[in-house]
């Protein structure tokens, strides 16, 4: 075909009619940004140039906050507001790195909890990706129900704590509260109830002809690029690498369970699709499920607040802890110089890497397909902004 | 691979550009290296075959106090399953380190948001600006010695 | 119903302002009913309840508290838009969906204009619709606006050729465009309606029909000009007050119009489906707005199942699938009709 569409379009006095690339501002205040991210794209029509993401607008100085503590207990409710619909596992990553500095052990109780704590908050969490996702693509409904089941897991975490999205519940050395009574037979049957919803979402959306029209093919990351951005979580699973922290490098007590991380396969397009990062969360709410139910069998009876310090002064030093947080690999880099509070703590927020890779896998498809791959890459903006 | 051979590796390839290797006695054995030459170091120890660090999980800039700056990056490798620590020490008066945006793609915003907290010029690094303040904002807040200021743009700072 | 008039006073202003004003008498309530309507439909289906507060039983008066509201609010209008054309621009969006009711017959004693060619003006009218939402975008100054009044004209555009062809299989069978006349071709038990008639092609037209006027009206599955999650609320981001309220009347006016002519071509309009039975012009008037109605249900049904399509996907579907279709359901009718 001769190059009539790169052809510059004339006028009718035959001068070429000059165009030029639009810039247009995406966010803070946009319905599908998840937040404050701002992105500027470069558009050529529908069609997406460049896109240059812009952090900040909720930045809270997370780390300046942990270096002006008093002690090393009152960074946890920081930690909490820096993913704050994946609370509990941002207080996870936090007091396994404290507990490693200080060289703790923790009775096996307070383990237990953990996990089933950590692996709820993961499928809440997921819940929340799933349903916005959902709404990234139009698909209103799903999000509700979605919200639903999540309504369940947040009960469940106020009869623990007391509340419902910022915890404070996984202390250094242990847990705030022990389980209230009755909660391992309410957790049990949460379990019960959940399974036949996913079946339910998968109906509703997941296999919905549009959904994966709109979503297979669409923001493909392939694994090498995944690596190098260093993504993480299911993310970089969606991408076909079969990595999951704690399998491949294991903490707390997650090698005595039985389940499968879950990898994108490329079922409806490409590996490393969107649709491939959608799946990988929905077939990972049914790992958490597996995981959670084996907790429950197993969770021995014991003190959680034994193992707590009176008085937290580690030894100069530092260490490097990383998690799997519902988002990917949290990591703590927290530096002691032998005093009450942190020296240095660093949060390695697993959104803020997912989101480095957002310019790559962006350019050249349309305006729609960036709102789909935002929603994919699943970030919460109080974790890349901290 | 232990730290001991990955270091053992380094001192053979680089010599005298290996500060120093601490592997007992600390959580996380770590290599200190020469500023100047980080980027080589790097793009060692992500080509080498039997090291082959291709991810790297955290960048970190440092205050370490005493007018010195450092910047800390935790490597691992997907295929070997290893792990190490690479520090870098730079006086406050000079602080540059060569960016290794282009050895791990992931180290572009780690070393923003180190030059942002921090204040540390990664030279050759394709897009330095301030990631998460205000482009116009004083100072580095990670810096020991940083003081809040008393306005910001005119508007008086609480506290 | 003109002669009815004429017999109270006969005065042309007088009979064809009465008759102007009464698709309106239908299409405010209509509108605000509607509104209230979609809000309980998708709160139901979505697991919670929806309006339950204002005027007591299940929140009837919600829209009716809505439009107080949206009256009283400030009018604003960008610093840097063009304020005529932003001025005008609601206006013929209603316009143009308002002015299709003229030639759609209510019932056998009314309907506004019984003009020959009244399927022909309906689809020309209501294409105005799109020069109003380009006016919108555009003297908006805002590039969100623009681009959902770019991907509303070409969507519209698009649709409006299967839509049409879809709609000239019927009139082949019927061999006129007055709309009155169509009607009366079907009169009798429901298998009398065009829908059933030269099976399959009629009911693949009717399909097609029904796809391509989700798209005219800009709902879901194909709400792209007004995307929420893209475009923030497309051409009509810069509105507030009664223009935007104007823009939403004729968007709910507008998925009246398109049932309204879908049930007239297709499902018989004011024909009781069961031959005399509650048939005549009053109960002509229920059945032409209860088949109305139920389009418009399934219009909501749909945009609470359904995500959206992408901007080429949309134009894939309008030029890739439906027009080739409908292409085909004319060749089959017409070869039908031959031999």
């Amino acid at each position: 075909m001769p190059d009539t569409l790169t052809a510059p379009i004339k006028t009718s006095t035959g001068r070429a009619l000059r165009t030029e690339e639009m810039v247009i501002n995406m966010g803070p205040q946009h319905p599908s940004t998840h937040g404050v991210l701002r992105l500027e794209l470069v558009v050529d029509g529908e069609i997406v140039v460049d896109v240059i993401p812009h952090i900040g607008y909720l930045h809270r100085c997370f780390e300046k906050h942990a270096e002006h503590m008093t002690n090393y207990q009152q960074v946890i409710p920081y930690c909490d507001r820096m993913d704050y619909v994946a609370a509990m596992n941002m207080e996870l990553g936090y007091a396994l790195a404290v507990e490693k500095l200080l060289g703790i052990k923790v009775p096996d109780r307070v383990e237990y909890i953990r996990v089933i704590m950590a692996e709820l908050q993961r499928i809440a969490s997921h819940l929340i990706a799933a349903g916005t996702y959902g709404l990234d693509i139009g698909a209103f409904t799903p999000f509700l129900y979605m919200f639903r089941d999540r309504e369940r897991i947040l009960d469940l975490f106020e009869t623990t704590c007391g509340a419902r999205l910022l915890y404070n519940y996984i202390w250094v050395g242990g847990v705030s509260h022990d389980l209230p009574p009755g909660f391992i037979d309410k957790a049990k049957a949460f379990c019960k109830y959940f399974r036949p919803k996913i079946k339910e979402y998968n109906d509703l959306l997941t296999f919905n002809e549009i959904f994966v029209k709109r979503t297979a093919n669409v923001g493909v990351l392939p694994a090498d690029v995944a690596i190098a951005y260093g993504c993480s979580g299911p993310m970089l699973r969606g991408s076909g690498v079969n990595w999951d922290l704690r399998r491949d490098d294991p903490y707390s007590i997650y090698d005595r369970f039985q389940w499968q991380p879950q990898i994108g396969k490329g079922e409806m397009g490409t590996v490393g699709d969107c649709w491939d990062r959608y799946i990988v969360r929905i077939r990972e709410m049914e790992q958490s499920i597996n995981i959670i139910e084996q907790a429950l069998e197993q969770i021995p009876e014991g003190d959680v607040m034994s193992a707590i310090p009176k008085r937290i002064r580690p030894n100069a030093g530092e260490v490097y802890v990383r998690t799997e947080s519902a988002r990917g690999e949290l990591g703590y880099y927290i530096i002691s110089d032998g005093s009450t509070s942190p020296y240095r703590v660093k949060a390695r927020s697993p959104s803020f890497v997912n989101l480095s890779v957002l310019p790559e896998i962006c350019r050249g498809s349309m305006i729609a397909d960036v709102v789909a791959i935002t929603g994919s890459t699943d970030i919460v903006l109080g974790e890349v902004d901290r | 691979m232990t730290s001991q051979e990955i270091s053992e590796k380094l001192k053979a390839q680089f010599g005298d550009a290996i500060l120093e290797v601490k592997i007992d006695g600390v959580l996380d054995p770590y290599v200190k290296v020469s500023p100047l030459s980080v980027k080589s170091v790097g793009l060692f120890l992500r080509d080498n075959p039997d090291i082959q660090f291709d991810y790297l999980m955290c960048l970190s800039g440092v205050d370490n106090g005493k007018d010195i700056l450092g910047v800390v990056y935790h490597l691992y490798s997907m295929t070997k399953r290893h792990k190490i620590t690479i520090k870098v020490d730079v006086p406050k008066a000079q602080a540059e380190v060569p960016s290794v945006q282009s050895v791990w793609a992931s180290a572009n915003w780690h070393e923003r948001e180190a030059y942002d907290m921090v204040g540390i010029v990664f030279t050759g690094h394709p897009d330095l600006r301030r990631i998460l303040l205000p482009d116009d904002y004083p100072g580095y807040p990670l810096r020991k010695d940083f003081k809040v200021p008393e306005f910001y743009q005119g508007m008086k700072v609480p506290y | 119903m003109e002669q009815f008039l004429r017999n109270i006073i006969d005065n042309n202003f007088f009979i064809y302002g009465v008759m102007a004003v009464v698709p309106l008498l239908w299409i405010v309530p209509y509108a605000l009913f509607a509104v209230w309507l979609e809000r309980k439909v998708s709160a139901h289906m979505q697991d919670r309840l929806g309006p339950m507060r204002v005027g007591g039983w299940h929140g009837w008066a919600q829209t009716i508290a809505d439009i107080l509201k949206l009256i009283q609010k400030e009018d604003i209008v960008p610093t840097a838009a063009d304020r005529k054309l932003h001025f005008l621009s609601p206006w013929i969006v209603f316009i143009g969906s308002y002015a299709a009711f003229a030639a759609i017959p209510f019932s056998s004693a009314f309907i506004g204009s019984n003009i020959n060619i009244g399927l022909f003006y309906v689809i020309a009218v209501s294409s105005l619709v799109v020069v109003g939402i380009l006016m919108a975008g555009w003297s908006s100054n805002n590039k969100w606006s623009l681009f959902g009044a770019m991907r509303s004209a070409a969507q519209i555009v698009s649709y409006e050729i299967p839509t049409a062809l879809a709609l000239l299989a019927v009139v082949m069978i019927a061999g006129t465009l007055n709309l009155q006349e169509i009607n009366q071709q079907q009169n009798g038990w429901f298998w009398q309606w065009y829908l059933f008639r030269k099976f399959p092609f009629i009911f693949v037209a009717f399909v097609i029909y029904f796809v391509a006027s989700l798209a005219e009206t800009n709902r879901t599955p194909f709400d792209i000009p007004e995307a929420e999650s893209e475009l923030v609320a497309g051409y009509h981001t810069e509105y507030s007050g009664m223009k935007f309220a104007l823009f939403f009347l004729a968007e709910y006016a507008n998925m009246f119009a398109v049932s309204a002519i879908g049930s007239t071509l297709f499902l018989g309009g004011w024909n009781s489906p069961f031959g005399d039975f509650l048939g005549g012009p009053f109960w002509g008037v229920f059945w032409f707005l209860s088949k109305g109605m139920l389009f418009v249900f399934v219009q909501m049904w749909l945009r609470w199942t359904l995500p959206r399509l992408r901007v080429d996907q949309l134009m894939y579907v309008s030029w890739k699938v439906l027009t080739p279709w409908a292409f085909a359901c004319i060749l089959g009718v017409g070869f039908w009709m031959m031999f």
